[in-house]
């Protein structure tokens, strides 16, 4: 297997692209680099982060506009060969228009803005995504503590969706204590092969204890070993 | 010359959390006979096209294709002709 080359697609108004690099280039120590949206190819990069921000300044629809930017085209190939591809926040927004993801994001039930930390419940840990945290003993056993902040977070589809996530095990991440109304607490899906995660908290945000916690480090380190 | 004026709003069986604030807020101003409020996007398209047809099926393929997302939102939408305006 190759080694993990990240790449950290940029948007006007993606606004955590810095922290996805950071966690990725100076505490994981791995080759990362920025994609402009406007590149038409995402070169040798063979894992596509889709950060978190507000592309497009959230015009028409969350991620509406982002997903006919030009890269965007290249990175659903890349998906639909096989590629891994992460979507954080809007990034998840961003997958879902693209039709990677199932379902789709709408406003909160509350129509506040979120902005706090949460507890995951790991619902799937045999994914590329999750192994890492398998008895790992830096994280309470199958819960994962990370951010959110978004203002459509509520995760909907129709029922099939619902019912074919559950039994394929896409499901991968769960609110404790739901905070936007998403259809059964979801907070993080993958597609059907398992190559593409789409989860409204940041992991990204929350890979190093000075900033108030480490356990969304564990979901990057999961991806680079299962290229390694 | 075409107009098309398209009205794109969420589906009927998602729970519209901004109409559900505007009725409790009208409610609350004493409007109880209102049951129901939805919230949805307004948006005009000038079509250089000189048939109704074209116009129509333009107006469909940007609604499906970017105006509004079917697996949460509906549309519907009118073209008029401008021609000589």
């Amino acid at each position: 297997m190759s080694k993990a080359k990240f790449g950290v697609v940029v948007f006007p108004g993606s606004n955590c692209d810095h922290d996805a690099y950071n966690t990725l280039k100076h505490i994981l120590n791995q080759d990362t680099e920025f994609l402009w949206h406007k590149e038409i190819s995402i070169g040798d990069r063979n894992v596509i982060v889709v950060p978190g921000g507000f592309s497009y300044g959230d015009y028409l629809r969350c991620g509406a506009i982002a997903r006919f930017s030009p890269v965007m085209k290249d990175v659903v190939r890349h998906a639909s060969n096989g590629g891994v591809v992460i979507g954080i926040c809007n990034g998840f927004q961003i997958l879902c228009e693209s039709g990677l993801l199932p379902g789709a994001l709408i406003r909160n039930e509350s129509l506040k803005f979120v902005c706090k930390n949460v507890t995951l419940n790991i619902e799937n840990k045999n994914t590329i995504f999750t192994s890492a945290y398998s008895g790992n003993g830096n994280v309470t056993p199958g819960k994962m503590v990370v951010p959110v902040a978004h203002g459509d977070g509520n995760y909907i589809c129709d029922e099939d969706t619902l019912k074919s996530l559950n039994e394929n095990g896409q499901v991968v991440f769960r609110y404790e204590d739901c905070p936007n109304g998403s259809i059964d607490s979801i907070a993080g899906i993958i597609n059907k092969e398992g190559n593409v995660l789409g989860m409204m908290p940041h992991p990204e945000r929350a890979s190093e204890s000075i900033v108030g916690g480490s356990d969304g480090k564990y979901l990057f380190e999961s991806v680079i070993n299962s290229l390694n | 010359m075409y107009s098309a004026k398209i009205k794109v709003t969420l589906r009927k069986s998602i729970l519209d959390p901004q109409g559900k604030a505007v009725e409790h807020s009208l409610q609350s101003l004493g409007f109880n006979n209102i049951l129901d409020t939805r919230i949805g996007k307004y948006v005009e398209l000038k079509i250089d096209t000189k048939s109704d047809e074209e116009a129509r099926l333009v107006t469909d393929e940007v609604c499906k294709k970017l105006l509004a997302n079917q697996v949460m939102e509906d549309y519907e939408f009118e073209v008029v002709s401008i021609n000589g305006k």
